[in-house]
């Protein structure tokens, strides 16, 4: 077990450098010359040489690269060249609401989703089975951005239930909960979907195999054939999904924040991109590819704690 | 051999099993009948594809969707299992009858370790965890698992095939239950192993003295391990008897060939094994008359016209053909006899004092068939 979380330690850190690497060229290679953004366009050149130097922009790529993965190592992520702040701080100040964003559209989609498939599964090609199937393939074919602003159209405009935009008072964890519905409705929607198909489609085949039969023939309630022998194994690839699902989303439910208006790791970055504040851009990008990172190796190893296949692996 | 000792435990008459195909029914099993005598070891032997797995299945009411079964009985301890409701069938499972499946590679459950899976089937009794526990250590000990205690905690994976059959084996026997049901039990297993664990099933149904229906198609352990045989083809019982019946006086030309075939038994050196010519009747449209006559080098006309007859060779023993009935066996008289002496596969009671004068004639002529025929080595 301790191996096999080395392993996949390693294995992550190795994903972050070769991640940041491509992004840090790709930043480089497209048009556009930081300096000349942020010191507006009748700097003097002299002024211009100056912060390319500071910048460290006259060192060739690689050693452009290997400077920043060692000052992240230090946990300098460079300074805002807007605002003169470091971007670990702006990045840490808008990670709380994306992450708490994700995580309740996530665990919304699981508390309905699994038990939908597991219900399909076991009663498969009942009228349950069939309404649960267009659902969830209804919930998945809607873009979440539609979602999004349909969400909003119907309960904040029309009916006035919640809140259309804005994360809440500072402070007020009513009110941010109260904020947090609509956004976390529209991120969650299509992972129903996903996630009750997937769970069918696994117990499914798990419930065809061997060891279940031999469970039935021992008698076993059907009760605890479902939830411990079949549901333990048919779980795993939807906790994979969800490890890579909670990973992307956190920089990619940007959609959601910008329809709601809301603070978040996505809307940064976008800002960051549009406005070329690139320093930003690379702060935030690596920490939310370290997430990513943190969440499917959890996920793997969540598998491997309840798959125990998977931990003798050499 | 405890023959007529007690009761049958399990009485199958009249089943039959359709599958439903694309092509329509497909016949698995028809108008089966078999007899488990209580405390005995019955084998059913037969080709893959001959009904034998079905038959386990529907015992046990485990058949999959597209399984029918359409008539018969299966009577278990007095009680027609096909008439069980549910919960009835559930607590009969695991309890009176359990069961040993072919590939131990994926019969048990691979995240939960064998303790867990030894304990969960013990649920119905009234134990303690303890309990519990250390009855499953004391069955993976009879079944000869080194380390047992430490074992429990192990996982399906950690065990070698031989292993975890013997776990399976322990898991069965765990509930003493009064039948026990192998499916081709070794036959994913190797040679070697194959015999050790016969030996032990063998020692263990002594011990436990529960009955078992055991299904497979090697005649060896067969041989070895039963009491009585039932020969299955293309879903009929085509011959029953004892194990010195079916492999020292075969009855039916099928039983003949297969005899022939099992490599064990081939006396002379030759670089051909012997194969039955021919596959496997479709069960989707059956052939008129003897299933098997299409592959049968005796056949003559009658045998592609009618349907044979369950044909009395000699006291519990029966043949479906033709040729055993020309040859002097007289007509079985059906199930319906009283079963006092005769706890055969199939109790042919009635029949016995009724042909008792054919009798002799019967092993007569079936002495001189089997030489004609080149007949089965003993």
């Amino acid at each position: 077990m301790w191996l096999y979380l080395c392993k996949r330690v390693v294995l992550g850190a190795v994903i972050v450098v070769v991640a940041v690497s491509l992004l840090y060229s790709m930043i480089h290679l497209v048009p556009g010359d930081p300096v000349k953004i942020v010191l507006g366009p009748r700097a003097s050149p002299e002024l211009q040489a100056a912060i390319h130097e500071k910048l460290g922009l006259n060192d060739p790529l690689p050693v452009q690269i290997l400077n920043f993965l060692g000052n992240v190592a230090t946990g300098d992520l460079g300074v805002d060249v807007f605002k003169n702040r470091p971007v670990a701080d702006i990045v840490l100040e808008q990670l709380p609401h994306t992450v708490v964003l994700v995580v309740t559209g996530i665990g919304w989609a699981m508390l309905l989703g699994i038990p939908l498939g597991c219900a399909s599964a076991i009663h498969r090609n009942s009228v349950l089975d069939r309404i649960a199937g267009v659902l969830s393939v209804s919930c998945i074919a809607i873009p979440s951005f539609v979602v999004a602003i349909y969400a909003v159209m119907l309960f904040a405009v029309t009916l006035k239930w919640l809140p259309a935009i804005g994360a809440g008072e500072r402070g007020n964890l009513a009110s941010q909960a109260w904020h947090l519905v609509l956004p976390a409705f529209a991120v969650g929607l299509s992972w129903v979907g996903y996630l009750a198909r997937l769970v069918r489609a696994s117990m499914l085949e798990i419930l065809g195999e061997a060891h279940v039969r031999t469970a039935r023939a021992f008698g076993l309630p059907e009760r605890t054939i479902v939830l411990k022998y079949v549901l333990r194994l048919a779980i795993l690839p939807t906790i994979t999904l969800l490890g890579m699902g909670i990973g992307i989303l956190i920089s990619s439910a940007v959609f959601a924040e910008i329809v709601f208006a809301r603070p978040g790791v996505g809307r940064l970055i976008f800002d960051a991109v549009s406005t070329r504040n690139y320093p930003v851009v690379m702060g935030a990008v690596l920490i939310t590819t370290v997430l990513f990172v943190v969440s499917t190796t959890l996920s793997d190893l969540i598998n491997a704690l309840v798959d125990p296949r998977l931990r003798s692996e050499e | 051999m405890r023959r007529g000792a007690k009761g049958a435990v399990l009485e199958v008459r009249a089943l039959s099993v359709e599958f439903s195909t694309a092509r329509g029914p497909l016949k698995a099993l028809r108008n089966v009948d078999l007899d488990v005598p209580a405390g005995s070891v019955v084998g059913v032997v037969g080709e893959s594809g001959s009904g034998k797995s079905t038959l386990a299945g529907a015992v046990m009411r485990l058949l999959a969707e597209n399984t029918r079964i359409t008539a018969g009985e299966v009577r278990f301890e007095g009680r027609d299992l096909l008439r069980a409701s549910n919960a009835e069938m559930r607590a009969i499972r695991g309890e009176r009858i359990s069961m040993v499946f072919q590939d131990p590679m994926t019969s048990l459950n691979p995240v939960l370790s064998i303790g867990t899976q030894m304990v969960d089937i013990q649920y119905r009794r009234d134990r303690s965890r303890e309990e519990k526990n250390a009855r499953a250590v004391e069955m993976l000990r009879r079944v000869g698992i080194p380390d047992a205690e430490r074992r429990m905690a192990h996982y399906p994976h950690q065990f070698s095939g031989g292993m975890r059959q013997r776990v399976a084996i322990a898991m069965a026997l765990e509930t003493e239950p009064a039948l026990l049901i192998a499916d081709e039990p070794t036959t994913a297993l190797d040679a070697t192993l194959e015999v050790q664990i016969i030996h032990r099933l063998k020692d263990l149904q002594r011990s436990e003295g529960c009955a078992i229906l055991f299904i497979s198609h090697h005649l060896g352990v067969i041989a070895e391990l039963c009491d009585y045989v039932v020969v299955m083809y293309g879903g009929e019982v085509v011959e029953r008897g004892t194990v010195r019946d079916i492999f020292h006086r075969p009855g039916h030309p099928y039983t003949e060939k297969l005899l022939e075939c099992d490599p064990a038994r081939i006396a002379d050196r030759s670089r051909d094994l012997p194969t039955i010519p021919g596959d496997v009747p479709d069960l989707v449209a059956l052939p008129r008359g003897c299933v098997f006559a299409p592959r049968c080098a005796k056949a003559v006309d009658v045998c592609g016209r009618d349907a044979p007859p369950d044909v009395w060779l000699e006291e519990g023993h029966e043949a479906k053909c033709h040729l055993a009935a020309k040859a002097g066996g007289g007509a079985a008289s059906g199930f319906e006899g009283g079963a006092a002496s005769g706890a055969g596969p199939r109790a042919g009671a009635g029949a016995a004092s009724g042909t008792a004068a054919e009798s002799g004639a019967g092993e007569g002529a079936g002495a001189g068939t089997r030489t004609a025929s080149g007949g089965a080595p003993a």
